[in-house]
């Protein structure tokens, strides 16, 4: 099963014949994703050819045709992803347009966006109620073993039974490593900017009901309070278990440490509130990112 | 970035929000001249800080003329409100004020919209009144794309009760408060007092504006904004470099690649640093491509910091690979030379890690340790630190 993204999802990316676009688009290829097209309405005709190692280690390549459209791309390919690579000056327009064609799941990987863009197509999103929008400023989702939309390295870890929700890329790579034995249903990188399209609870409520997923790891930093909400949802809805992680516990007010969203203002999102909030619902929190992954095998079940 | 409030006042009156003419001044001879240019009559002067609460700190002083003007801004420049140095005062009209409102508009990032608040009781600290009479603030939900249009604007001043005599004027503020937001990409606008004056008009007589750094690409005139000369020096130089850093007060020097992972370092070394009485000394988020010249630049950044006296470097390779990583490290100290002087504490996990550890176990640098876990390194740094 797994979340969002699974075996038959096809991919198609906004940006792709980008640097980033091609680069990631590669590994999505290698890691035996369907990615069926590009977007790009200066292209639109073309194909662009990609090689790469597979999973088992053999040479091979693909041609993926380029669209002028979303609404195209989903015609031709019955693409029901699409990973966004799109400059932020074009975020607002590309992220529109996919809404528009009605495209399932939209992973917006771009960092950057004016946060007015990201609340504006959100409502847009919200609205039109077709698209589900992850990001943007996030690493995309990976159902190991079965799809990959975004950047997330394919090779940390398989398929498992854990599944994983976090603010921030690099902790999403440094988890799974961790549990790299146990492997994951599902990794949702939400992204770290002050607005995102998929939220904690989002992600949490799709592992509750997921039958292939035991448990869930929830990685949370400074700013905002989408943790604490996360603790209050988990505390009425969730039966699964749920360890986790905060970030971000000494850095200092009023300043905002690399992500545009992680920023204590005033008393305001703080990593003990959000911690404190969490261990009050139940969810045991881990001091370090190891300790954290042992307090997942201790509530795993079985 | 957060505006002064001469700043959002000159914003505030390009987008036609009534203000009082006001001007900047950074010595008490400017400040004289600048009441001189006023007119001569009364004036306010107001401390230029980036934080609330002037007043109480005898920051906003009202005076009667030039001369007066000239004194109080003798005693306001170089006070210390809250931490932070007057460098500037700006000297504004006076007004007589019939009565004080409060006004904002916000991102709401819990429900993913906009947030504008109002009300009739203004000029208090507005977080005081929001506990002690929430009934007396206004909170209004704001769609994105419609935004503060005229009927929303009616919504806000009805809500938080604005009287007949001055709902026309104040629901025009409101609208035009919105365009500042809209046009000049802000997260807050918020005017505390917007005020009634004894003749009647409505206007804004204080201004805070917080722009979206994100949105800089658009609004090319959002970078003379910036106050330069309050920055931190290691990070305006580290800013010069494209590097994202955040000094701290410590003394072991924190590299990593994304932000999770640095403010989780940052928490890791200030547990492990408990026992050794050291804290971690900044943020440095070096990103994805962890070239040579982003690790020498780093590094020279930290070893800038006459505080640090270890350096941790803690990669995880997602994309990034650990060998380019390596790679980048002997070669921005083989750069650096004889100006690295501190030991450098190494952790590497992930992409090729096994070529990337072999790589630094080969070049055996005299500063260099590698230590296996982020547990373990953070641990070895900490104790560094602690032992020079």
């Amino acid at each position: 099963m797994a979340i969002f993204l699974d075996d038959s999802s096809k991919v198609i990316v906004q940006g792709m014949t980008g640097s980033e676009g091609t680069k990631h688009t590669t590994r999505m290829l290698a890691s035996g994703t369907q990615v069926v097209g590009g977007v790009n309405p200066r292209k639109a005709g073309t194909s662009q050819d990609f090689s790469f190692t597979t999973v088992d280690g053999e040479q091979s390549s693909a041609s993926v045709p380029v669209f002028g459209s979303v609404a195209e791309a989903m015609a031709e390919t019955g693409a029901n992803t699409s990973v966004l690579f799109v400059p932020p000056a074009f975020t607002r327009a590309a992220v529109v347009e996919a809404v528009d064609a009605g495209i399932p799941l939209a992973i917006v990987i771009t960092e950057g966006v004016p946060v007015k863009d990201t609340a504006e197509f959100y409502a847009y999103a919200a609205e039109k109620g077709t698209t589900r929008l992850v990001g943007p400023n996030c690493p995309g989702v990976i159902s190991p073993g079965k799809a990959n939309a975004g950047i997330i390295p394919a090779d940390i870890t398989g398929p498992g039974r854990i599944g994983l929700v976090s603010k921030s890329g690099t902790l999403t790579y440094q988890m799974m490593y961790e549990l790299r034995d146990l492997g994951f249903s599902t990794a949702v990188g939400i992204g770290g900017d002050p607005v995102v399209g998929t939220t904690h609870i989002d992600a949490l409520a799709a592992f509750e009901a997921d039958p292939e997923t035991d448990a869930v790891v929830m990685i949370g930093e400074i700013g905002g309070d989408a943790e604490e909400r996360a603790a209050a949802y988990i505390a009425e809805h969730v039966t699964k278990p749920v360890v986790g992680y905060v970030a971000g516990f000494t850095a200092p007010e009023g300043k905002t440490m690399g992500h545009a969203g992680a920023i204590v203002s005033g008393s305001a999102g703080t990593a003990q509130a959000k911690k404190e909030a969490l261990e009050a619902a139940g969810v045991k929190v881990g001091k370090t990112p190891s300790e954290t992954a042992r307090l997942l095998r201790e509530v795993l079940p079985g | 970035m957060d505006l002064f409030e001469y700043q959002a006042r000159d914003v505030f009156e390009r987008h036609g929000v009534p203000v009082l003419r006001g001007v900047v001044a950074t010595t008490p001879q400017e400040a004289r001249d600048a009441a001189e240019q006023l007119g001569g009559g009364v004036v306010v002067v107001k401390a230029q800080v980036k934080t609330g609460g002037r007043g109480k700190a005898g920051g906003v002083k009202v005076a009667k003329g030039p001369e007066e003007a000239q004194a109080h801004a003798e005693a306001i420049l170089g006070m210390d409100i809250k931490g932070h140095t007057v460098h500037r005062v700006m000297v504004a009209e006076g007004a007589s004020i019939a009565e004080e409102y409060y006004f904002s508009i916000l991102l709401d990032r819990s429900e993913r919209r906009y947030l504008a608040m109002a009300s009739v009781e203004g000029g208090v600290e507005i977080e005081q009144l929001a506990v002690e009479r929430p009934e007396a603030l206004a909170r209004v939900a704001v769609d994105p794309r419609t935004g503060v249009d005229r009927a929303k604007a009616e919504e806000i001043a009805d809500a938080a009760g604005f009287g007949a005599d001055v709902r026309e004027q104040a629901v025009e503020a409101f609208q035009k408060l919105w365009t500042v937001y809209r046009e000049e990409d802000a997260t807050l606008v918020e005017v505390n007092p917007l005020v009634r004056t004894e003749s009647g008009d409505v206007i804004a007589l204080d201004g805070k504006v917080t722009l979206d750094e994100n949105a800089a690409f658009r609004h090319e005139d959002h970078a003379q904004l910036e106050d330069a000369e309050a920055a931190d020096p290691l990070e305006a130089k580290a800013k010069a470099k494209g590097l994202n850093y955040v000094k701290l007060d410590g003394e072991v020097g924190i590299i990593g690649n994304g932000a999770g992972l640095v403010m989780s370092t940052l928490d890791v070394v200030a547990y492990a640093g408990e026992a050794h009485g050291v804290k971690p000394a900044n943020f440095l988020d070096i990103g994805g491509g962890a070239s040579a010249q982003v690790m020498a630049d780093g590094l020279d950044v930290i070893l800038g910091d006459d505080q640090v006296r270890s350096v941790f470097v803690n990669v995880f390779g997602g994309i990034t690979s650990c060998d380019a990583v390596a790679n980048g490290i002997v070669s921005a100290l083989q750069m650096l030379g004889d100006s690295a002087t501190k030991p450098l504490v190494v952790r590497l996990d992930g992409n090729n890690v096994v070529e990337g550890r072999r790589i630094l176990d080969e070049a055996a640098h005299p500063l260099v340790t590698l230590v296996d876990t982020m547990d373990g390194a953070a641990a070895k740094a900490a104790e560094l630190a602690a032992a020079k």
